[in-house]
Order: structure tokens, then C-alpha cells, then sequence
């Protein structure tokens, strides 16, 4: 199984098949999601130190950080709302807004920094019309950085929907990238 | 408690142990600049305006979180340090927007008399891009970011005095910024009591009363207890526990 | 109620491994694993399967084998024979090593890596000892390997004076990058009151392009449980925590399974071996934030907060984690601790040079024929890791620098090829040992350019509290970017330099204060860049040195 996922988890709780259903499936009158934050919520006994479990907990579950949870984490472990947001804000790997369906990380560790990382970027944007760091208007593509996967051997290094593509050359990357999927950008989105 | 003696800018100083260096200066008239230590508040350390040498090593120290130790030597106006200050200071003012001619604070402002004292006449630095706007939707207090210097007095005095914590910092590095509750309006924090006292320690005019007109601001420091109080305050919390 | 009987268990593992004729060791590393080492492990599954072999044949996904540039990595055992190493195994070749060699006992000729090999030969493994050869996911293989034997000891046998002391002896220094020495560490918070004391791993690698730390957590975790248990035994702490960023899944996974292992085999937890000692390790994971590295904002990200650093003194063995003494160690310096006590501080002190003694994990990465994780003796010359274990520059290309210590660090360059890797002589060269990042460079990499790259990462990581860094190491990259562009004067590199120094003197934690040393350290040795740069030509090529050329890869 590849190795390297991009997306942070909670230690051994990650999306399980039904979290995803139910961020599909939204509208019910009671959202599965919310038991499961309290499960995680019970898990970590409610304790304040436990934000960052927690916020990563809700990233998991939510795919992002919305304001009406940040409120909720905020009232359930007791914690001023400009604190939670402030933990949040913080660290890089929460985020929000909802990621792209496919998202494609490029390393930019010294390794692959000396091994031409920026060109990887450089074609992913100019191919995708996806601008780095961002996710794609049509919601099909992010483009991301990581700061050093550590797999500095196989520089420079990039991950497709969390597949690590090593020794990468812009073709193998684009070539990769079409693989898993993800077409040009349609409707002229970048002008 | 021991008394200890130490000399600072070659004027003998003596005080009790445990004072910092930046205390006992101030006990002899000597003041050391600095923005973001205030009195009863925590000690933040990240102004980095209050550096002094000691002891003739080049390596500076924060004057504000140094405590003194018997037959220290302290300097506090080497060229070295009055260099460094005056690049920071430039940092400072290239960080936000402080055009003092239409502040509420000028004339009470500290950031404006500290960069007169060590003569900052220009900055050489960059302006930001963009300009953060102004947070007025409180009923009489508000907010302009762009004369924030982020000494987060005015963090501390919420929650270490008030308990309130409405004012928080979000973000990280440059991003970093003053938010209230999760980001909202001032005017719509459900924690704010509307104290003042983040505008009584505001050394800048970053905070201010609604309606105060240019040069009007005046600081009420006497809204926020002194560092006698504070230790007091410290002592009655460690009994319980 | 019982004891663990380390002894039975390792005598029943002996027993379990002995029963298989062969076996067949596949580098399970992220590196080998994603160059097509799934493809070969499933490969060799299915051929053992067919053959009806699997109880004759074992086979393992262990730890990294080091040699990441040409992988995936095989190893083959027979009982009675030499072991074979094969290089760049995809999977028609793994099925061919299968088939010929493992069922048919006869080795296939190319792809094969002599142990010989330079890579493998001058490498002096300590902390990296059980890699490629065992089982991460199994106690019983730590244990068989004589894991868990230095705790049993110190428990049972050793006073936490005597532990401590020993540790003060072997000369320890922190592999985190400060190189500040272990056991002074551990005597201040054995020293310190208080019984709430705790010890913290810190796994929090940020460093880009150094993969140690991750590589130790992954494929020896009770190795650092054993490390930390023993700190913890020695200091008197009853709680410990593995800080782990949040990019390392499979190290959280493979920490907490080995926790779980060594509670269940009661080596972790209450009463262990059946003493008083109770122990308890909890993972803390991060979320991003390269400053959380620094001890007290590490602290301040495992109680929840924001991760900035906080003024020092206090330092953490006085007060640490919810104001109680604590003490945090780097990774690799817990997973020396095992090995010094079960071998003794004096074989670990003949190890090194007079100040940095015993071995340090280096990722060997950047423009060389080998790359990937190396375990040398301190003391070893740059020029041999670059010429010898490196291979030399990939290409026959010059070279140019190396960078150590990441965006803490400096780049050295070739008239320093004979300088020894020892914490002292890296800081006099304007470099630091840092926490093992090794990028060598060769003559197409653009000095000024590399300053800035490290210049945006830091100004990207900074936490924004103190002044200095935060706007600082904004205007030097400004600067940077402007020099780089080629729009620069020559006051600007003036001005470059009395920048650096103010981020340096006035920055309140260690991110801050080094964070010039990059842009120094290449303004002092490549200054002719910077002013070509200004002056408005290309760079020149001639201050890279002729001469280190690759060697023949493999043999």
C-alpha cells in the first residue's frame, strides 16, 4: 500500500467508507457525522489539550473545518472560540475549504528543490489550470506542496490521490495525473 | 529576600533577586524601550526592542524576562543595540500602516516616541500589499489593524485580567493577526464584556474609543492591576491546588 | 502477574524463524515500497504460493535497507549459504529471484549488490541496526534481537543513578541538532521535584530532506519505546509522549501497534517486569508546523495550543508540560540508549571523536550516484561519505556543496571536503550537524538560489510571534528574491549581511536565530554568485571543484 497519504489523520481513525457516504449524502435530518465527532469527542474525554486530535478528528470526518464545528469543538471542550481558531489557523494541514477530488502533492523538500520540484509545478499548472495551492473552480484538482515526504532518495517526488510518483519527470507526472483521471479544465475557468 | 547588586550602563543598581533587568533599570530612572512587556501582564518576550548585553558578551538578551544575578554588567544603549533596534523598529512601522498625523494615539503613542528616541527618520522597507480594514462594529470601541504591532497586550489583558478571551491570535507568521471569538465582528463577539481594558494597554492607537478624535486617545492604565497585584493574584492561585 | 520471560519469547521466536529453510527480506521503506517493491513482494508471495512453499520459505517486509537509489532491495537468505542482496527489483524481476534462487536455490547473476559495496561497508550501524533485517511490526523480533534486554536490566538490576550515569558516560549528545549532551539532560530532571514529571520523543522532523527520524519510528518503534522507557526509568518520569508530525501516518500506525505489543507483553505500562516502575507513552501527532521541532513549542502543541515557543529560562526540566519538569529528546538520541547499555558507554564513547562520540544517521540526498540513509561513526570525513559512500557526484559532474542541517544549516563547500563530521567542526565552517540532512550539490545548483529556497521555508514556518523572525526573514527574502532576480546592487548584500545579523542576535527561539545561517554561510564561501548576480551576469561556473567524480555504482 502506498505509504504516503496526504490528507492528516487522527492516529488510527481515518474516513471510514461510511464517513465518506454520509459527506456525500448530506440532508438527512440527522447527520451521521455528528454522532461520529462525539465519538471522537468521547474518545479523547472531552480534555482541552486534545484540540488538535480533535480538529484533525473533524477535518476527517467534515473534509474541512467549517465554523458551525470550530463553534461546537469550541462549546464541547470548553475552550474560548478565538483559541480553537487560533490552534486551527495555526497549522497547515487544517484547512478551510473542501479540497478537489483528486489531489496531487508535489515535494518541495531540498532534495527535490535541488532536482527541479518547481518544474513539476510548473507543468501541473500549465496543463490542469490549476493554480498551486489551490483547488481547480471545477472542484476536480488541488494543487499541493509538501514540505518533505521523506522519500528524499526518490527526489523529486510528488503524490496522485496519495500514490507516490518517485523519480518524477513533468511527463510522468501529467501521465499520472490523467490516469487517475483528472481532465483538462473545461469552460475556459483560467482567462 | 536578598538584595542583589548589578550595574547597568555603569550605575551601580542594587535589587531583590528575582527582579528582571528591565525592573530594576526602571527603579533608577533608566528606561528600557520595549513594546511588549506591561506591568500585571504575563511576560511575552517578543517585541525584541528591550535586548540588552550583558556582561560584555555579544549574544543580547530580553531585558523584560532576564532576571538579574549578582555583579551583572548591563547595557542598554551599545551602537550595536540602537542599530538593531532601529532595523526592527523600521520592520515594525513596514508592517502595518502608522501614518501618525491621523492616529487617535499621536502624542500618546509608544511605538511613536520609541522610534523618535532612536531616531528612526525613514523606512527603507516595503509596505504591505494589502490593507486590512477597519473593525468598527462595536457599539463604542474599535479596531484598525493596520497600527497593530501584535504585542498582544491586549490578548493578555482580556484573558490573564478580564477572563473574557475574546481577543485571540490566528494565523502564522506574517499571517499572524488579532481575531475576536472565531473571527467575527467585534461587535458580534458573544464573549466580549466590553471592559476596555485591550484599549487602556494598547500601545499604539490600534484600539480605541469610538468618537475620540485625532491626538484625543489617552491610555487608562489605572483599568488593568499593577504587578503588585498580579503576584498577589499568583500567590492566592497556587494556595488552592 | 507474571513477568515477562524475555528469554522464552526470543527462544520461541529463534525456534519459529529457525523452522524456515529460507527467507526472503524485501525493503518495506516508503522509497522502495512505491519504486516497486509492492510489485515484487506480491510477486514473490504468489511464487512461494504456488509452489506450496510457505513453510519453508519466509517472507518479510522489513525495515529500510538504506540504499533508497536503487530500489526496490531484495535480500535472500538460504540456510548454509551466502545471503544475496539484489538491487532494482520490479516485479518480473522479483518473479525471476523467486523462481530461480529461492525455489530452484541457485542465485540469478545481475542485479546483484555486493555487501561489500562501499554504500554498505563503511557504514557503522548502531541505532539503525535492525533495519532491513527485521520484522517492524513484531516484538518477538526485537526481542529474538536482544530488545527490551536493556530495560529488563536497568529495571531489575540498575539504580536510576546508575543508569544516568552511564548515559553521562557514552557521551551522548542530542541528535536533534543542538547537540547538547543526554545525560546533563537527564540528570537535571532526575534532579528536578516533583512527581508528575514527564519525557517527550520528538519525532517532529521538519527538516526538508531528512528522513531519519521517520525511518527509525517506522521500522525499529520499540527501539524508541525501549529509549524512552529507559530516560524515563532513569529521570523519573511516569509519562511519556511521542510527538509525531502528522505527514508520518504509518509511524503513528507503527508506534501505537508497538505500544500496544509492549503493554501486552508488559514491558510498558504498570509494574513493569514486576516492579514498581509504572510507565505509560501516549503519541501526540502534529499538524504542520516546522517550529514545533523547538522544545517549548512542541510542549505548547501537545497541550493543545498554538505551537510557539515561549521564552527560556524556565527550561523544561525545571518546567515543561502543564508547568511540570520534562525533558524532550530527539528520536534517534532515545534509540542509541538501548544499545549503550546493553554494550557499555565505554564501547560507545571508542566510537566517534574526542566531543561527538558514537555514530550519526545522515539522509544522503541531492545529485549523488547513491543516495538514501546512511549510519556513520562521527568523525568520518565529508569527503568520504561524498566519494565512498555516495559514489561521488551522479553524472561525473563537480562538486560543489553540501548542505547539512537543513534550513539551520550551511552549505560546505569543496575546499572543506576533508573537514570531519563532529558537531564542532560543522558550527566553526558556519554549518551545523542539525538533525542529519545531507544534500550534496553540484555545479548547476545556484547558490543565491539555494539561500533563498531555505529563506522562503523559513519565512513560511515562522510563527510569527517575535519581531524579528517575523518580519525579518519576510525582508531578507524580499531581498533575496531580488538579488536572485538579478536586480540587486551591491549595498544590497551589505544590507543582506546586517539583516541576517539582526534576525540572528534578536530572534527569541532557535528557527529565528538560525535561520540567516544558509544565506551566511553561502555569502561567506560563494560571495563571487551573489556578486555576479548584482554586477548582472551569470553565474559563474568556476567555483565548483573538478575532481569528485562518480565512481561505478554497483559491483
Amino acid at each position: 500500500m502506498a505509504d504516503q497519504r496526504t490528507t492528516p489523520t487522527a492516529g488510527a481513525e481515518r474516513p471510514t467508507p461510511a464517513a465518506k457516504a454520509a459527506a456525500a449524502g448530506n440532508g438527512a435530518a440527522e447527520d451521521p457525522r455528528e454522532k461520529m465527532l462525539t465519538t471522537q469527542l468521547k474518545m479523547v474525554r472531552y480534555r482541552a489539550d486534545a484540540l488538535i486530535e480533535v480538529l484533525h478528528a473533524v477535518q476527517d470526518i467534515y473534509g474541512f473545518l467549517d465554523p458551525v464545528q470550530l463553534l461546537r469543538v469550541a462549546k464541547e471542550l470548553q475552550l474560548p472560540p478565538s483559541r480553537v481558531l487560533g490552534v486551527a489557523t495555526f497549522y497547515h494541514l487544517f484547512t478551510f475549504e473542501p479540497k478537489g477530488e483528486h489531489i496531487c502533492t508535489v515535494c518541495t523538500g531540498t532534495a527535490c528543490f535541488v532536482k527541479g520540484a518547481d518544474e513539476l509545478i510548473a507543468a501541473v499548472e500549465r496543463e490542469f489550470g490549476v493554480p498551486e495551492g489551490q483547488t481547480r473552480e471545477d472542484g476536480v484538482l488541488s494543487l499541493l506542496q509538501a514540505r518533505c515526504v521523506g522519500a528524499c532518495g526518490l527526489a523529486p517526488v510528488a503524490l496522485v490521490d496519495g500514490v507516490v510518483v518517485g523519480k518524477a519527470s513533468s511527463e510522468m507526472l501529467l501521465a499520472a495525473l490523467d490516469k487517475a483521471g483528472v481532465g483538462p479544465m473545461v469552460d475556459g475557468g483560467a482567462s | 529576600m536578598a538584595k542583589v547588586t548589578i550595574s547597568i550602563d555603569g550605575v551601580e543598581v542594587k535589587a531583590e533577586q528575582g527582579t528582571t533587568v528591565m525592573a530594576a533599570a526602571a527603579s533608577v530612572g533608566v528606561k528600557i524601550p520595549g513594546l511588549c512587556q506591561y506591568d500585571g501582564l504575563s511576560t511575552h518576550g517578543a517585541c525584541r526592542l528591550c535586548m540588552v548585553q550583558l556582561n560584555g558578551t555579544p549574544k543580547p538578551k530580553p531585558a523584560c524576562a532576564t532576571p538579574i544575578t549578582e555583579g551583572m554588567e548591563v547595557h542598554t544603549t551599545t551602537p550595536r543595540l540602537q542599530e538593531h533596534r532601529k532595523v526592527l523598529l523600521e520592520m515594525l512601522f513596514a508592517e502595518g500602516q502608522h501614518v501618525c498625523a491621523v492616529c487617535v494615539a499621536s502624542g500618546a503613542c509608544e511605538l511613536q516616541t520609541l522610534a523618535a528616541d532612536v531616531g528612526v527618520d525613514h523606512v527603507s522597507f516595503n509596505p504591505p500589499a494589502t490593507r486590512q480594514t477597519l473593525d468598527l462594529s462595536h457599539p463604542y470601541l474599535g479596531y484598525d489593524p493596520t497600527r497593530c504591532i501584535l504585542c498582544t497586550r491586549c490578548v493578555r489583558a482580556c484573558g490573564e485580567v478580564e477572563g473574557a478571551f475574546t481577543w485571540g491570535l490566528a494565523g502564522r507568521g506574517r499571517e499572524v493577526h488579532l481575531i475576536t471569538d472565531l473571527g467575527t465582528p467585534w461587535g458580534e463577539s458573544t464573549t466580549c464584556t466590553g471592559c476596555g481594558k485591550c484599549i487602556s494597554v494598547c500601545p499604539t492607537g490600534a484600539m480605541f474609543s469610538r468618537g475620540t478624535s485625532v491626538a484625543e486617545r489617552r491610555p487608562r492604565r489605572d483599568l488593568v492591576p499593577t504587578l503588585t497585584a498580579r503576584r498577589d493574584l499568583e500567590a492566592a492561585r497556587k494556595e488552592p491546588s | 502477574m507474571s513477568t515477562p520471560d524475555l528469554f522464552d519469547i526470543a527462544q520461541k521466536e529463534a525456534e519459529a524463524q529457525g523452522a524456515f529453510v529460507s527467507s526472503v527480506l524485501c525493503c518495506g521503506s516508503t522509497a522502495c515500497l512505491t519504486s516497486g517493491g509492492q510489485a515484487a513482494r506480491d510477486a514473490i508471495d504468489e511464487v512461494v504460493a504456488s509452489n506450496g512453499l510457505e513453510r519453508d520459505v519466509r517472507v518479510v517486509s522489513t525495515g529500510c535497507m538504506g540504499l533508497c537509489s536503487r530500489g526496490p532491495l531484495v535480500k535472500v537468505r538460504r540456510r548454509g549459504e551466502d545471503e544475496v542482496l539484489y538491487a532494482d527489483v520490479d516485479g518480473d524481476a522479483a518473479r525471476e529471484i523467486a523462481e530461480r534462487h529461492v525455489v530452484g536455490g541457485e542465485a540469478v547473476e545481475h542485479g546483484q549488490l555486493s555487501l561489500d559495496h562501499p554504500f554498505f561497508a563503511r557504514q557503522v550501524r548502531v541505532v539503525l541496526e535492525h533495519l532491513g533485517e527485521h520484522d517492524p511490526n513484531r516484538i518477538e523480533d526485537y526481542i529474538l534481537r536482544g530488545g527490551y534486554k536493556a530495560l529488563e536490566r536497568a529495571v531489575l538490576e540498575m539504580t536510576p543513578e546508575a543508569v544516568v550515569d552511564e548515559v553521562l558516560k557514552s557521551g551522548l549528545r542530542g541528535r536533534g541538532g543542538g547537540g547538547y549532551p543526554a545525560g546533563n539532560k537527564w540528570s537535571l530532571l532526575a534532579k528536578a521535584p516533583g512527581d508528575d514529571k514527564s519525557v517527550i520523543a520528538n519525532g517532529d522532523e521538519g527538516d526538508p530532506g531528512a528522513y531519519m527520524d521517520r525511518t527509525v519510528m517506522e521500522d525499529d518503534p520499540h527501539r524508541v519505546l525501549e529509549g524512552l522507557a529507559l530516560c524515563a526509568y532513569a529521570t523519573g518520569a511516569k509519562q511519556g509522549f511521542i510527538y509525531v508530525r502528522a505527514e508520518y501516518p504509518v509511524a503513528v500506525r507503527r508506534l501505537e501497534q508497538a505500544i500496544r505489543q509492549a503493554k501486552r507483553n508488559k514491558v510498558l505500562g504498570k509494574s513493569i517486569f514486576g516492579t514498581a516502575f509504572a510507565f505509560d507513552v501516549e503519541i501526540r501527532i502534529g499538524a504542520g508546523a516546522f517550529v514545533c521541532g523547538e522544545e517549548t513549542a512542541l510542549m505548547a502543541s501537545i497541550m493543545g495550543g498554538r505551537g510557539t515557543p515561549v521564552l527560556r529560562p524556565p527550561y523544561p526540566t525545571e518546567r515543561g508540560l502543564w508547568g511540570n519538569p520534562s525533558l524532550i529528546q530527539n528520536v534517534e538520541t532515545l534509540a542509541n540508549v538501548p544499545t549503550i547499555l546493553n554494550r557499555g558507554a565505554e564501547w560507545f564513547a571508542s566510537i566517534g571523536t574526542e566531543r561527538s562520540r558514537g555514530t550519526k544517521v545522515f539522509a544522503l540526498a541531492g545529485k549523488l550516484e547513491n543516495t538514501g540513509l546512511i549510519e556513520v561513526p562521527m568523525g568520518i570525513t565529508l569527503r568520504e561519505i561524498v566519494e565512498d559512500i555516495g559514489g561521488g557526484v551522479a553524472g561525473g559532474r563537480p562538486f560543489k556543496a553540501a548542505q547539512t542541517g537543513g534550513p539551520s544549516g550551511g552549505c560546505i563547500p569543496a575546499k572543506h571536503l576533508d573537514t570531519s563530521m563532529d558537531y564542532e567542526s560543522l558550527q566553526a565552517l558556519g554549518s551545523i550537524m542539525g538533525s542529519g540532512g545531507l544534500i550534496v550539490m553540484d555545479d548547476e545548483v545556484k547558490m543565491p538560489e539555494v539561500a533563498r529556497f531555505f529563506m522562503q521555508f523559513c519565512m513560511d514556518e515562522s510563527c510569527g510571534k517575535c519581531l524579528p523572525c517575523r518580519a525579518g526573514t519576510h525582508e531578507l527574502h524580499e531581498l533575496l528574491k531580488k538579488v536572485c532576480a538579478g536586480e540587486g546592487t551591491l549595498p544590497d548584500l551589505d544590507r543582506l549581511e546586517t539583516l541576517c545579523e539582526v534576525v540572528r542576535d534578536n530572534s527569541l527561539c532557535g528557527l529565528g536565530q538560525t535561520a540567516p545561517n544558509p544565506v551566511l554561510s553561502t555569502l561567506h564561501y560563494f560571495r563571487e554568485e551573489y556578486e555576479a548576480l548584482v554586477a548582472g551576469a551569470a553565474v559563474p561556473q568556476a567555483s565548483a571543484q573538478p575532481g569528485v567524480n562518480a565512481q561505478d555504482g554497483s559491483a
